[in-house]
């Protein structure tokens, strides 16, 4: 049987007349990674603030590695939640060094020190316990977070945007170190992130949220290639709309007809990722469409595309072949597609 | 464990049951004045506002203030000017003695003067081989104004000085591209954007001026203050009814100096980190280093000239300054209590202000912003009510036969000063990160353990700076302690007082020059907040 690391039971959480969180259920098992995933003032991170105990939600609960923390009765205060939470700006004591910020959430005890150090190494930052916060980098406040928050070894690590202050150039990095850091942990955890991208690449599962509400959970091979909604498409990857109208397993749009993944009647929007869009160099078949404009990347290129009557198309294509702006090419579909009803 | 209740509303309810009693406490006194004053029938209070000499009293404030205000402007605005934007030969030196009269005891300086001009005075002394048998009184209208002015035009300086630090000199350049020239460019831009400081620092001076009772009383020129004073032994209620026209007063001159507060942040909100280049005085050199001069020797260097000159004085007629030891015990003692006490009670205010803000705490944190807005004798007035009229009642019960007391007195400190502690005490709260405490939390410390490990250390500079800041403006305060103190229990305000009205000055000089010294340290917090 596989333990439930955090269960949420419509969560819902209002300030004043906002309605943050609506009714928001998920369940996360022992030993995995999600990512709350959206735009920012979705109401992800209170969702998190919730499961840590800084804010009581309204109605609806939460139970963590098997105990119920909140619901209409009860509230377990944060301080014995047995979370641990790293903020965007990583909350580090100022006033402390590394060893006594980590040491913070420990009993006193011999193996304290021990436990520390050990910490330290399994962040990376052996020999660095004697400093205070301010002396390091970024990327070091922020392991130094990850290792306090670990320390009382918590059923349940929450990480509230922890890249987002990290240089671009840094933040692939770190995010490997903090993946690996968690698993070697083998501690479940939830993330709250705005950039899909983090999401993808940390994240066994993910829950897409909009003004307050998950619409769509699942890995992120599911979201990306199966997202339940317009919205959904277009905040995962990159996503061309095509207005058409369906007929069963086909729909008829500007660029031809194009299969569809599942059957749909009337008019619909039809989501083609740009890799889906394929461009014919024999210059036969699909439909015809003038090249706007080009990014080269190297390894492929961005093609901009108008068809006949003017829609816009963004396509990924290898990079073999040089497309100018003002060519007539013909474009097809890879695939079968998604339609969404209008 | 499992509590029925989030901890949050927890806390701040435990806070609102610990504030609300605590700014009920410190509005009492001033709430129990204003009934009194009510009391007074209607025609019998509006004959006694608008009898002649009521009316001259609110006349003599408003001529003090008026001229005060205007002489500290004239002072104040060049002196500025001329250490912050000139190329001005030992800037940082001339800061400093431009500011320290601020905190010189107003009786302190007032003394002094009487001493350099009064009838048997230095200057008098000087004067007679060339034949100037007397001298116009120092006393009455130019005493407490050339007093008042030389302690209070600091204001105006520095928050003349803190503008033009902040404004941007690029507007500056842009209207000389403009084809517009020095002077021009220094009224219609530079002015323009220092209206706001000028006021801010004006109406400072106006609200120093309206509440000192020192000055005004030493050259018993007879201003709201001294007549409430002097009203106090003969008919409290009269007193209390002065006592309601300046509070008016003052509120009303708070209100504008909050208005321009919020009106002047915007003028120069974009700071630039370019300093300005600094204008040559050229010719003008001496003639601003003269200026400078008479300013600090009037304000400075006669004040601390006469003290000096009276010690060596006394001490050569044998005077000891074994008697300044006694005071100086109490005074300290009577100021660290109350610095405590308003370090302690702050706490619950600025948190439930900064982390649990709402309608409610702000209008507690207001309430315990009251000390601003009234005047000592005010507060002296309002405790010497309550301790007359409400703990005199208990006189039956327990045999006391005065209400006066230290407990009294340091509790009328606390609804003084307790603002100078808040003020800091919030601004070092609002830079602990809130993050900080919940990640002090989910780490499995409870909230008390949490405020005591994290949030206490983290605002402790702020907190000690508000203590010390009370401490040593506790140490002065004259009008609530001649008013409150026990019977015998004599500080070194108290002493100089006594000694100055039964014209004793060398007794006076050894705990005023002690005074001057202690104010002096509380320089260090109003100079660290201008660099």
């Amino acid at each position: 049987m596989t333990e439930i690391a955090v269960t949420c039971h419509t969560l819902s959480k209002s300030f004043g007349p906002v309605r943050a969180v609506e009714s928001v259920s998920f369940r996360l098992e022992r030993g995995q990674f999600l990512a709350l995933l959206g735009p920012s003032g979705c109401g992800k991170t209170t969702v998190l603030r919730m499961i840590a105990g800084l804010e009581r939600p309204d109605s609806g609960a939460i139970e963590l590695a098997g105990r119920i923390v909140s619901d209409d009765r009860t509230f377990t205060p944060p301080d014995r939640r047995r979370v641990g939470l790293v903020f965007q700006d990583y909350a580090l004591f100022p006033h402390l060094t590394v060893a006594e910020n980590v040491a913070y959430g420990l009993p006193r005890g011999k193996e304290r020190h021990a436990h520390v150090s050990e910490l330290l190494s399994l962040v990376g930052l052996d020999g660095y316990g004697e400093r205070y916060p301010r002396e390091l980098s970024g990327g070091q406040q922020q392991r130094v977070a990850l290792a306090r928050a670990l320390a009382p070894q918590p059923d349940v690590l929450l990480l509230d945007e922890p890249f987002s202050n990290l240089d671009v150039a840094l933040r692939t990095q770190v995010r490997e170190d903090v993946q690996r850091i968690i698993r070697e942990a083998g501690v479940s955890a939830v993330l709250v992130t705005h950039d899909q991208d983090e999401a993808m690449s940390l994240a066994d599962c993910i829950a897409v949220m909009f003004a307050g509400r998950i619409h769509q959970f699942g890995t992120p091979r599911v979201l990306y290639e199966a997202p339940v909604s317009r919205q959904v498409a277009q905040f995962l990857g990159d996503a061309n709309l095509i207005s058409g109208t369906a007929r069963g397993r086909v729909a008829e749009t500007a660029l031809g007809d194009v299969p569809l993944r599942t059957p749909a009647d009337g008019a619909v929007e039809v989501m083609i990722r740009p890799e889906a869009v394929k461009l014919h160099a024999d210059n036969t078949g699909g439909a015809p469409a003038t090249v706007q404009r080009t990014i080269y990347h190297g390894a492929h290129q961005t093609v901009w595309l108008a068809l006949a009557d003017g829609t816009l198309l963004k396509a990924l294509a290898p990079a073999d072949v040089e497309w100018r702006a003002g060519e007539q090419v013909r474009v097809g579909v890879r695939g079968a597609a998604l339609a969404y009803p209008v | 464990m499992i509590h029925t209740l989030p901890r949050q509303t927890s806390t701040s309810r435990l806070l609102l049951a610990i504030t609300i009693p605590l700014a009920a406490a410190l509005l009492f006194p001033t709430i129990y004045l204003a009934l009194r004053a009510a009391q007074v029938p209607l025609d019998e209070a509006a004959s006694y506002l608008t009898r002649a000499g009521t009316l001259r009293v609110i006349g003599r404030s408003l001529l003090l203030v008026a001229t005060v205000s205007l002489a500290s402007a004239a002072i104040g605005i060049p002196a500025a000017w001329l250490t912050a934007r000139t190329d001005l030969r030992g800037r940082r030196m001339w800061t400093i003695a431009l500011t320290v009269p601020l905190v010189i005891p107003s009786y302190v300086a007032a003394l002094a003067l009487v001493g350099a001009f009064g009838q048997r005075g230095f200057v008098q002394g000087w004067l007679e081989p060339l034949g100037v048998e007397r001298l116009p009184s120092i006393y009455g209208f130019w005493g407490a104004w050339l007093s008042i002015t030389l302690l209070a035009y600091p204001y105006v300086f520095l928050s003349v000085r803190a503008g033009l630090k902040g404004l941007d000199p690029s507007l500056e350049e842009a209207s000389r591209t403009l084809g517009r020239s020095a002077w021009e460019t220094f009224r219609r831009v530079t002015l323009r954007q220092l209206t706001p400081s000028i006021m801010a620092g004006v109406l400072l001076v106006a609200l120093y001026t309206l509440s000192d009772f020192g000055a005004v009383a030493i050259m018993q020129y007879n201003v709201f203050t001294r007549a409430i004073y002097l009203r106090l032994s003969l008919d409290l209620e009269t007193a209390a009814l002065l006592s309601m026209v300046l509070v008016a007063l003052s509120i009303a001159i708070l209100a504008f100096v909050n208005r321009t507060e919020q009106r002047g942040s915007t003028y120069y909100a974009q700071r630039s980190a370019r300093a300005p280049q600094r204008i040559a005085l050229g010719r003008w050199h001496a003639a601003a280093q003269a200026f400078l001069a008479l300013i600090t020797l009037l304000s400075l260097i006669a004040p601390l000239g006469v003290l000096s000159y009276w010690l060596i004085n006394g001490l050569q007629q044998g005077e000891t300054l074994r008697d300044v030891i006694v005071p100086l015990q109490r005074s300290i003692r009577a100021a660290a209590l109350a610095a405590v006490a308003c370090g302690a009670l702050t706490l619950p205010f600025v948190v439930l202000q900064v982390r649990y803000p709402s309608r409610v705490s702000h209008g507690l944190a207001r309430a315990a912003y009251l000390g601003y807005a009234l005047p000592g004798v005010v507060i002296g007035l309002a405790f010497v009510f309550v301790g007359a009229r409400v703990l005199g009642t208990l006189r039956d019960w327990f045999g006391l036969t005065d209400y006066r007391s230290l407990g009294l007195l340091v509790a009328a400190y606390v609804v003084r000063f307790i603002p100078q502690a808040i003020g800091p005490a919030r601004a070092a709260l609002l830079q602990v990160n809130p993050h900080l405490e919940e990640s002090a939390l989910t780490l499995g410390r409870n909230r008390p353990r949490v405020f005591a490990t994290i949030t206490l250390p983290l605002m402790r500079p702020g907190l000690v700076a508000g203590v010390a800041l009370v401490f040593l403006t506790a140490m002065k305060e004259l009008p609530v302690t001649l008013l409150l103190a026990p019977s015998g229990y004599v500080t070194l305000a108290t002493r100089i007082w006594s000694a100055s009205s039964e014209s004793f000055y060398a007794r006076a000089a050894a705990p005023a020059l002690v005074l001057v010294l202690i104010s002096a340290l509380s320089l260090v917090y109003i100079l660290d907040t201008d660099d």
